[in-house]
């Protein structure tokens, strides 16, 4: 399938869910809201046309100082779908503000999940609701705050932690 | 024993231990990143690590004597380059290899130790983005000659 026919058969289960849509160099995009997402992941997964049975990758972006975007929701969940048999992709995406920073996990459907949700856990803050442990990836336990947000100083440091025992 | 015999004696054994040392350095080559290539090719062939006699990685640390700590150190991996250089027995000495280990190379930022010398005592630092094999030989004959004025306690 085509991204134009992609779009058009999430937009014809999921009608006013699916915010809005663009593409981009033929890569296609669709903003959907987060109470649809969990069944439309469900869906791309196995629909018979979509089977998009590969999850690429999950990740977060921060529009905190994005000009143009000062009043949409601070961040922005991303879900990169790849179909091996029927060799189409798809971006999947999800906006979320920062004090309400749940969303359903995607573990049930793509295992990889478990380890992009941490990472976006720990880089960003932002929770994933039924992920079965939720705990930072790439940085220690004992660090505060989440590093990739855009108000965290790129060179602040923290405490250097002893060892364990 | 008068007249200073005694002096000289435990003089020369200092050399003597010393010239042993540092011609049979066993290594723990602590490699973490890109540093690691240029590691390993100061550890082969063309530009050989072994004619100085150090050219036997002991990969557990009760074994060896120098820690290479080779390649950029993040906050999570510094407890357990902590634990490793614990671990080692005197005498020990320790090389910082490549810049981030020096100094946090590039890396100024959230998940890098600025410098290992903030976790471990250092005795070489040899900056370098990677070092040059001439580099680390330079580096590793520095610390020969470290290794050789080291003096015992009797």
């Amino acid at each position: 399938m085509d991204g134009p026919a992609i779009v058009a058969r999430l937009t014809e289960r999921f009608g006013p869910a699916v915010r809005e849509t663009h593409a981009h160099r033929g890569d296609h995009t669709v903003v959907v809201d987060r109470a649809a997402l969990a069944d439309l992941l469900r869906l791309c997964r196995d629909d018979p046309a979509l089977r998009f049975d590969l999850l690429m990758d999950l990740t977060a972006v921060d529009y905190l100082k994005y000009p143009g975007r000062e009043d949409a929701p601070r961040f922005e969940v991303v879900y990169h779908l790849y179909s091996v048999p029927e060799n189409h992709r798809l971006r999947v995406k999800v906006r979320v503000d920062e004090d309400d920073a749940v969303v359903p996990t995607a573990v049930p459907l793509w295992p990889i999940a478990n380890w992009f949700e941490r990472e976006v856990w720990d880089m960003f803050g932002i929770r994933f609701d039924g992920h079965p442990d939720l705990r930072r990836l790439l940085m220690y336990e004992e660090f505060v705050g989440h590093p990739l947000r855009k108000d965290y100083p790129v060179s602040k440091r923290q405490p250097l932690i002893g060892p364990r025992t | 024993m008068g007249l200073g015999l005694g002096d000289f004696v435990t003089t020369k054994l200092d050399e003597a231990i010393g010239w042993a040392r540092k011609y049979s350095i066993f290594q723990y080559p602590f490699v973490t990143a890109c540093c690691g290539m240029e590691y390993m090719s100061v550890a082969c062939s063309h530009y050989d690590i072994d004619r100085f006699g150090a050219g036997l990685p002991r990969f557990s640390p009760r074994q060896a004597d120098v820690l290479f700590v080779v390649g950029t150190i993040s906050h999570k991996m510094a407890p357990v380059l902590r634990r490793i250089y614990d671990q080692m027995t005197e005498p020990k000495w320790v090389v910082a290899f490549g810049v981030c280990t020096c100094t946090g190379g590039f890396y100024d930022n959230y998940a890098t130790v600025q410098g290992i010398d903030t976790i471990v005592p250092v005795d070489v630092y040899i900056p370098g983005c990677p070092p040059r094999p001439e580099s680390v030989l330079d580096g590793l004959m520095k610390l020969q000659e470290k290794i050789a004025v080291g003096r015992q306690r009797y």
